[in-house]
């Protein structure tokens, strides 16, 4: 009951040690490991081995929250990377593992989504969005140089004045019409 | 009692923010003085209600009040002073409380700063201000009331999740809420200016120093919460492309184009209308961050609180506020007058190149945290985006970011010379050429971008340096001269460069450790020595230990270089009483070349524990890049010009109309 507990809770926070149990005599009694590649996992060729790492940085541990089962230590995890090895062992190619690996858990498992089209706008929108921007900003800057050649210069100064602006206007008019050397004073 | 007293002065605070967001925005309607200026003491008592309120909270924490439900469920009597004062905003009704008194903070601030500015933009940008703490203020009472009592109450607390009971942690959500939360001064001035249907130079004088002091905590609350992840989650990595980590940067990407059109809009009078949307679409953006983190429609490491009932309420407010600025956008941006003109290659032109890369890379990682969720909720499909895609989208946009990014200060308004900033720049290009060579050289292995990777941050850091050198015209004339114009520059172009630099020395860092990073997993016994980057590591055993809620198993070892001793680590397995969970601490010995980073694993049963060992090289240039970041932007808001909020002319302008009152 207390294991499931912590258990749930360890992997609701995806992180750090797992399954750690403090007995209720309050004794450490055993601890699995903050790693995800245990010594035991690791294949003796530092090649395959190293095919077997890039795999699994692209694989989700699907128990995890956005984990890659290459950073993850939960167990299922660890049953990802040692099939991924097995496979690799067999002689498969890193594409026929990847393939194995999604036939069998589905597209969810694969944190670089494939390109189908579903997913067509997703790799697309990074290349829409630049290309949109690029148009918008050549665009607005088109018709800001037409702009330019009718307006003529200073366009800024047509703002129109505020309230506050307008009254010290008033005032200043007003004491203009009085005394017209206050005003210039003030300036 | 205290407890009632903080309960009664939200409920206080809430209806001086309802009376702040109409009163004067009717007197700015109708042209009432009187109505306008309640805006000032309105805003400055939210405030004083709101630090009550989270005092009251902060109190019941820290003495422990186990009849208050909060407390209960996320604090202990045994822990520390200090996460019982940070389990205050550890949890979600606590950390929305947060939010508000930020909010008003920055609220006050406007009261209490800004003298110069009209009445009608200050009574319209404390109305919509005040718009916002509504909402979010209803928020807490009707979902997420921290002052509920609990009757019985039990004789202790649940404890704060041990992940969060760290340094760092503790004050990491402060520094992002208060980032988070400075952007709605920038969309409360656009709003504003919408309103008015005005917009002038003062106005990007007045948003500039605001967004620009939220961008700096915004900076350095992620920084933080990536050293975190860095040290705490036990497998050295520094960013993950989770949702949450994206929820915070997208606010970052939009804020930094932000203040980059901003200055376009400051100096010359152009980007005004982008400039608005940029203000509306920042903050919406921090509100997003807001509701993917407290919905918990994102279930990730971060999301803490599940619970769709509160999802939909804040759903709803980021729904007002966003649709609620576009469509004042939409209905009045024609209204704005544009001006200043400039050639493609100008200094406008480069801040013009900044914005459109950096709002695409906004957009590419809106995209890429979105679509999953989208297309669930379409198609019920289930798809994974994670980090390969934003190393592949994210990345690229960079790349040109980065190489034109020394170019653009060395440009002159209006009209600028590429070919001249080229040769200014010709020195930092030969010497990242240079480091690029070496770099090649000297790592056999590693992507073969990564030596032009290192070569783009020395570019983009040493481009800063040369941009100092070109302004002082070291060189061109006598040493002397130059150290008196190095002595006379105005504070803002030091922030500038300190900007660029620390942009440099991140991306090196990035790159360096991303590329480089080398690894050791293996089953040690105690007394037997490994090797990693030039390091001996010896492993002398374990022991046990006590914290003060914890207990913990160490492993101790000591590095050696070269012979001599140059570090003990003591990286731990260990295990909190309240909650009882488990976490590592990893042994780290850092360093400039890189940090050595180890991690105690599994006791084997054949005999010796199960090790893991990281050399990540220059890893600490991400976080040190960062923190030079938020330096350059105070050196900047430091400047005697942003200081003053809206100098000159306006400050004239009162002074004239004083005497006729």
């Amino acid at each position: 009951m207390m294991l499931q507990h912590i258990g749930k809770l360890a992997n609701r926070f995806a992180v750090g040690a797992r399954r750690s149990v403090l007995a209720s005599a309050g004794i450490l009694l055993l601890a699995t490991s903050a790693m995800a590649v245990q010594p035991d996992e690791i294949l003796a060729d530092p090649a395959l081995e190293a095919r077997a790492r890039a795999i699994s940085a692209e694989l989700r541990c699907l128990v995890c929250q956005n984990q890659s089962i290459d950073d993850s230590n939960a167990p299922l995890a660890r049953d990802l990377r040692v099939l991924v090895r097995e496979r690799l062992q067999t002689g498969e190619t890193d594409a026929q593992v990847l393939q194995f690996i999604e036939d069998r858990y589905g597209e969810f498992v694969l944190l670089r989504p494939p390109l189908n089209l579903s997913t067509l706008l997703l790799w697309l929108a990074p290349i829409l969005a630049l290309v949109l921007a690029v148009w918008t900003t050549a665009r607005a800057w088109r018709r800001r140089q037409d702009q330019i050649a009718v307006v003529d210069e200073a366009p800024a100064r047509q703002t129109p004045l505020t309230r506050d602006e307008e009254r010290k206007l008033q005032e200043l008019l007003k004491q203009q019409g009085g005394a017209s050397s206050t005003s210039t004073d003030q300036k | 009692m205290v407890v009632e007293l903080g309960h009664f002065a939200l409920v206080l605070a809430l209806l001086v923010a309802i009376f702040q967001m109409l009163v004067p925005f009717y007197g700015s309607r109708v042209g009432d003085d009187r109505m306008m200026a309640v805006a000032d003491p309105a805003a400055i008592c939210q405030l004083g209600l709101l630090s009550l309120a989270f005092l009251c909270l902060t109190i019941a924490y820290v003495s422990s009040d186990f009849s208050v439900a909060n407390v209960v469920a996320n604090s202990h009597s045994t822990k520390p002073l200090i996460y019982r004062i940070s389990g205050v905003w550890g949890n979600h009704e606590g950390s929305m409380l947060l939010w508000v008194l930020i909010l008003a903070l920055f609220g006050a601030a406007v009261a209490a700063f800004g003298r110069n500015l009209p009445a009608s933009l200050k009574a319209n940008v404390l109305s919509v201000q005040a718009s916002i703490a509504v909402a979010f203020m209803l928020f807490i009472l009707l979902t997420s009331n921290p002052f509920l009592r609990l009757d019985p109450p039990p004789a202790d607390g649940n404890g704060l999740n041990p992940i969060l009971q760290d340094p760092a942690l503790a004050f990491h959500p402060p520094f992002l809420y208060a980032g988070y939360v400075g952007f709605s001064i920038a969309y409360s001035f656009a709003v504003a200016a919408l309103i008015d249907g005005r917009i002038d130079a003062a106005w990007a004088r007045w948003v500039r120093p605001w967004t620009l002091a939220a961008w700096m905590f915004l900076t350095l609350g992620i920084a933080m919460g990536s050293w975190w992840a860095y040290y705490e989650l036990g497998w050295g990595g520094w960013w993950f492309w989770d949702p949450v980590e994206n929820a915070s940067f997208m606010p970052w990407l939009a804020g930094t184009a932000l203040l980059h059109s901003a200055l376009v809009m400051e100096k010359r009078d152009a980007l005004k209308v982008w400039t608005v949307l940029l203000a509306i679409l920042t903050f919406s953006l921090s509100l997003m961050g807001t509701f993917l983190v407290r919905s918990g429609i994102l279930t990730s490491v971060h999301a803490f609180a599940v619970d769709p009932q509160r999802g939909v309420f804040v759903l709803a407010i980021m729904a007002l506020f966003t649709g609620g600025g576009l469509a004042m956008f939409a209905l009045r941006a024609s209204d704005l007058r544009q001006g200043g003109i400039f050639a493609p290659i100008s200094r406008e032109g480069s801040l013009v190149l900044n914005n459109i890369l950096l709002t695409t890379a906004c957009a590419t990682v809106f995209i890429g945290t979105l679509y999953p969720l989208a297309l669930e909720s379409l198609t019920g499909a289930k798809i994974s985006v994670g980090a390969p895609y934003f190393d592949w989208t994210f990345g690229p946009l960079m790349v040109p970011l980065l190489m034109a990014l020394p170019f653009g200060p060395l440009l002159a308004w209006k009209r600028g010379d590429i070919l001249g900033a080229a040769q200014r720049l010709m020195v930092a290009l030969l010497i990242a050429v240079v480091v690029m060579a070496a770099t090649l050289a000297v790592m056999q292995r590693g992507p073969w971008l990564a030596p032009f990777g290192v070569a783009l941050g020395v570019f983009v850091m040493l481009g800063a340096i040369s941009e100092i050198v070109w302004r002082i015209r070291l060189g061109d004339v006598p040493f002397g001269d130059a150290m008196r114009r190095l002595v006379n520059l105005p504070r803002s172009a030091f922030g500038t460069a300190l900007a660029h630099f620390g942009v440099g020395m991140l991306v090196v860092g990035v790159v360096a450790t991303s590329a480089y990073r080398q690894e050791k997993i293996l089953v040690m016994k105690a007394g037997e020595t490994t090797s990693i980057a030039g390091y001996e590591v010896t492993f002398r055993g374990v022991a046990p230990r006590t914290g003060p809620n914890y207990r913990e198993e160490v492993a101790m070892f000591d590095a050696y270089r070269g012979g001599t001793l140059v570090s003990h680590l003591e990286p731990a397995r260990r295990v909190y009483d309240m909650p009882p969970e488990p976490t590592t601490e990893a042994g780290i010995h850092a360093g400039w070349r890189g940090d050595l980073y180890v991690v105690l694993g599994d006791t084997q049963q054949a005999g010796g524990h199960a090790i893991r060992i990281y050399f990540n090289p220059m890893v600490r240039f991400i976080w040190l890049g960062a923190v030079v970041m938020f330096i350059a932007g105070a050196v900047s808001l430091s400047d005697r010009r942003l200081r003053v909020g809206a100098p000159g002319r306006a400050r004239r302008a009162v002074a004239a109309a004083a005497p006729a009152e």
